[in-house]
C-alpha cells in the first residue's frame, strides 16, 4: 500500500467557549488513500466538520498531526513542540485542497464566472488564460450558459455545481465535501454525487465525503468512518461496514439507508408470519458477492427438500459487489432443516432466524 | 410671483444668495462640511469597523488586545456629546489645521464625531456577511486583503451603502451645530439669522433646504443599496 494522501493521527480538537470544555474531536486517526472516496458519517454535532476542517487547517487541532501527501501540515504532541505551516505557504497549500459546503457559500455579489475566478485571483497566469480555465470548469459542471448570472438566480443543485467548479479551479488533488448534498432533494443529490464520482474516476480526485446520509456513502464511497461524540466508532471498506456493521449506530444508519427495517417490521407484523405453522421457519438470509449467482433457493429444494417462500428481497451493488437480503419462510418436508441451514452457512449466507422452529 | 415671495419671505430675500450671509454660501458650507467630514470620518470609521470585525472573536485574525483597544476608542468617542467634543478637542484642532474656528476647523470635530457612529454601523454591517462565505474564501487560499475587500466589503456592499446613508444624514445634522465655532452652514443660518432674530421665514426656509438634502441622500442611498444587492 502506498503512503496515504491524507493522514490524520490522534487528532484532538477542544473548544473552550466561556470556560466550558467541548471535546469536538477525540483521538481520531484516519488514513485516506489517493483516489479514494472516503465517507465520514455521523449525526449533527458528531464532530465531522471540525475534523475535516483540520485537513486544510481551517481548524487547528489541539493535538495530533495532519500530513498531506507526505508533508506535515501540523504536528503537536501532548507535551512536545508545535510544528505547522502558516502564512503564504498555508494559503498555497490550501489551494490544492478544494472544499464544498452544505450551504454552497458562493459570493452573492459575484456572477457565476466571477465566483470561479475568485479562486484564481492569486494565480499569476494571464487574464485570458484564467478566463479560459473558468470556461472549461463551467463546461465541466455543465453551467456554461449560466456564466453571467448571479447565485440567487440558480437552483440549489446549480449553486453546488458552481461551488464545485470554484473548488476545482486550482487543480486540487483533494476535495472535501462537507454535507454538500444535505440541502438538496434526492434527485439533485444523486446528480451531485454522480459528478463527484466522475471527478474521482476521470481525474483521480480524492474525495472526503462528509454526510449524515448513509445513502450517499452507499452510492459512491469506497471507505467509510462512522463518527459519534467526536470519536470514530468504526471504519473500513463500505462493503464491510454495510455487510458486517459492528456498532449500534452504524446499524441504525444502514437501516435508514436501505429502509430494510421497515420492510422487516411490516412483514413480521403480517398475518402470514403471525399465524406461522409450528413446522415453518421465518428467517432472514444475507449474502455478499459470489454466492449471489448460485441458485440457492433451487439447491435448498433439490438437496434438502426445503421450500423457501420469498416474502421480501433486496439486492444492492456496493463497490461493484452484490449484497443481497431475503426474507423467507422455510418449510421442510423431511425433518432436515438443520442440514439446510448448515449448507447455507457453507455458502457464506448468514441466516438470522426471526421466528419458528429453531428460533 | 416674485412679489408674493418677497412679501411672504422678506427675511429670506434679505439674506440674499451670495456674500458671507447668503443662502448660496450657507448651502456650500454645509455641503463642504458634510462632504469632507464624510470622507475623513468615513475612512476612519471604515478602518475601525473593519478592524473590529477582523480582530473580533469570530474574525479572520482574532486579536483580543487590538479588538479591546479599537472597541474602547469607539465607545469613548461615541459617549461624548458632539458640542462638548467640539470644545474639548479645540487645542487638537488648532494643532492640526492652525485655527480653532471656521469651516476648516469644523472638519476635525465633525470627522471625529461621526467616525465612531459609522464604525459601529460598519461593524454590524460586516458581521452580517455569512461566515460560510468567508470560510469558503479561506479554503481557496484567499489573502487577508482579498477577504477584506473581496469578501467583507464586496459582499456587505449593499448594507454598507445603507448604513452610510444613515450616517450621512446624521452628519448633515451635526454640521448644523458647527455654527457654534463659526463654520456657517444652513444650520447656522436657521439659528443665527432665523431663530435669534425672530425671522421665522428664514428658519422655515433653512429647514426646507435641509429636508431636501436629506431626502436626496436617502433616495440615492436606497437606490444604490438596491442596485448593489444580488442576494
Ligand atoms: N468554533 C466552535 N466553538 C465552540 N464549539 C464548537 C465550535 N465548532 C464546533 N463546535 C462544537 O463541536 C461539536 C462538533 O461540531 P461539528 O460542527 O464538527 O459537528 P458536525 O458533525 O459537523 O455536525 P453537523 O452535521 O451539524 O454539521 C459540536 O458540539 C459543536 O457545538
Ligand atoms: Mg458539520
Amino acid at each position: 500500500m502506498t503512503a496515504p494522501i491524507i493522514s490524520l493521527k490522534d487528532i484532538d480538537v477542544t473548544f473552550t467557549p466561556k470556560g466550558k470544555t467541548i471535546h469536538a474531536v477525540q483521538d481520531v486517526s484516519i488514513d485516506v488513500q489517493k483516489g479514494d472516496i472516503y465517507g465520514i458519517v455521523g449525526y449533527s454535532g458528531a464532530g465531522k466538520s471540525t475534523l475535516v476542517r483540520t485537513v486544510n487547517l481551517l481548524q487547528e487541532p489541539t493535538s495530533g498531526s495532519v500530513t498531506i501527501n507526505g508533508e506535515t501540515f501540523f504536528s503537536k504532541t501532548d507535551n512536545g513542540a508545535t510544528q505547522k505551516i502558516k502564512g503564504k505557504e498555508l494559503k498555497e497549500k490550501r489551494r490544492k485542497i478544494g472544499m464544498i459546503f452544505q450551504h454552497f457559500n458562493l459570493l452573492n455579489e459575484r456572477t457565476v464566472e466571477e465566483n470561479v475566478l475568485f479562486a484564481l485571483e492569486n494565480n499569476k497566469e494571464k487574464e485570458k488564460i484564467k478566463k479560459e480555465k473558468v470556461a472549461e470548469l463551467l463546461e465541466l459542471v455543465d453551467l456554461s450558459d449560466r456564466a453571467k448570472q448571479y447565485p440567487s438566480q440558480l437552483s440549489g443543485g446549480q449553486k453546488q455545481r458552481v461551488a464545485i467548479a470554484r473548488a476545482l479551479a486550482n487543480d486540487p488533488e483533494i476535495l472535501i465535501s462537507d454535507e454538500a448534498t444535505s440541502a438538496l432533494d434526492p434527485k439533485t443529490t444523486r446528480q451531485i454525487l454522480d459528478l463527484l464520482k466522475k471527478l474521482n474516476k476521470e481525474y483521480g480526485l480524492t474525495v472526503l465525503l462528509i454526510t449524515h446520509e448513509m445513502e450517499a456513502v452507499k452510492a459512491i464511497a469506497d471507505k467509510v468512518a462512522v463518527m459519534q461524540n467526536g470519536r470514530v466508532l468504526e471504519k473500513g471498506s463500505t462493503l464491510d461496514i454495510f455487510t458486517k456493521p459492528q456498532a449500534e449506530l452504524t446499524k441504525e444508519f444502514i437501516a435508514t439507508a436501505t429502509n430494510q427495517d421497515q420492510a422487516i417490521q411490516a412483514i413480521t407484523d403480517s398475518e402470514t408470519v403471525k399465524n406461522l405453522p409450528a413446522d415453518q421457519t421465518f428467517a432472514e438470509l444475507k449474502y455478499t458477492g459470489n454466492s449471489t449467482n448460485k441458485p440457492l433457493i433451487t439447491s435448498l429444494y433439490e438437496q434438502f427438500g426445503v421450500v423457501a417462500n420469498i416474502l421480501y428481497g433486496n439486492i444492492e451493488v456496493l463497490q461493484g459487489t452484490e449484497v443481497g437480503s431475503l426474507l423467507v419462510i422455510l418449510s421442510s418436508e423431511k425433518d432436515n432443516l438443520d442440514d439446510a441451514l448448515a449448507f447455507l452457512a457453507s455458502q457464506n449466507v448468514s441466516v438470522n432466524i426471526l421466528k419458528g422452529a429453531q428460533a | 410671483m416674485s412679489t408674493w415671495f418677497s412679501e411672504t419671505f422678506p427675511n429670506v430675500v434679505y439674506q440674499g444668495w451670495g456674500g458671507d450671509t447668503g443662502w448660496g454660501t450657507a448651502i456650500f458650507q454645509t455641503l463642504f462640511m458634510t462632504f469632507w467630514s464624510a470622507v475623513f470620518g468615513g475612512l476612519l470609521g471604515l478602518i475601525f469597523g473593519v478592524g473590529l470585525v477582523v480582530t473580533g472573536p469570530k474574525g479572520i485574525t482574532p486579536n483580543k488586545t487590538l479588538f479591546w483597544i479599537l472597541d474602547k476608542i469607539v465607545s469613548v468617542f461615541r459617549a461624548v456629546p458632539f458640542v462638548i467634543l467640539l470644545a474639548f478637542i479645540a487645542p487638537f484642532t488648532k494643532a492640526l489645521v492652525g485655527t480653532q474656528i471656521g469651516i476648516n476647523a469644523a472638519l476635525v470635530p465633525l470627522s471625529l464625531g461621526v467616525f465612531p457612529f459609522y464604525a459601529r454601523q460598519i461593524q454590524v454591517a460586516l458581521s452580517e456577511v455569512d461566515s460560510g462565505i468567508v470560510e469558503a474564501a479561506q479554503a481557496v487560499g484567499a489573502s487577508f486583503s482579498q477577504i477584506v475587500f473581496g469578501v467583507y466589503i464586496k459582499e456587505g456592499r449593499s448594507e454598507i451603502i445603507r448604513v452610510s446613508t444613515v450616517t450621512l444624514i446624521s452628519l448633515i445634522g451635526l454640521t448644523a451645530m458647527a455654527g457654534a465655532i463659526g463654520a456657517g452652514g444652513i444650520g447656522n443660518m436657521a439659528v443665527a439669522y432665523g431663530y435669534n432674530r425672530f425671522a421665522n421665514d428664514t428658519t422655515l426656509f433653512a429647514t426646507l433646504i435641509v429636508l431636501i438634502m436629506v431626502l436626496i441622500v436617502q433616495v440615492t442611498g436606497d437606490w444604490l443599496a438596491r442596485k448593489y444587492n444580488h442576494k
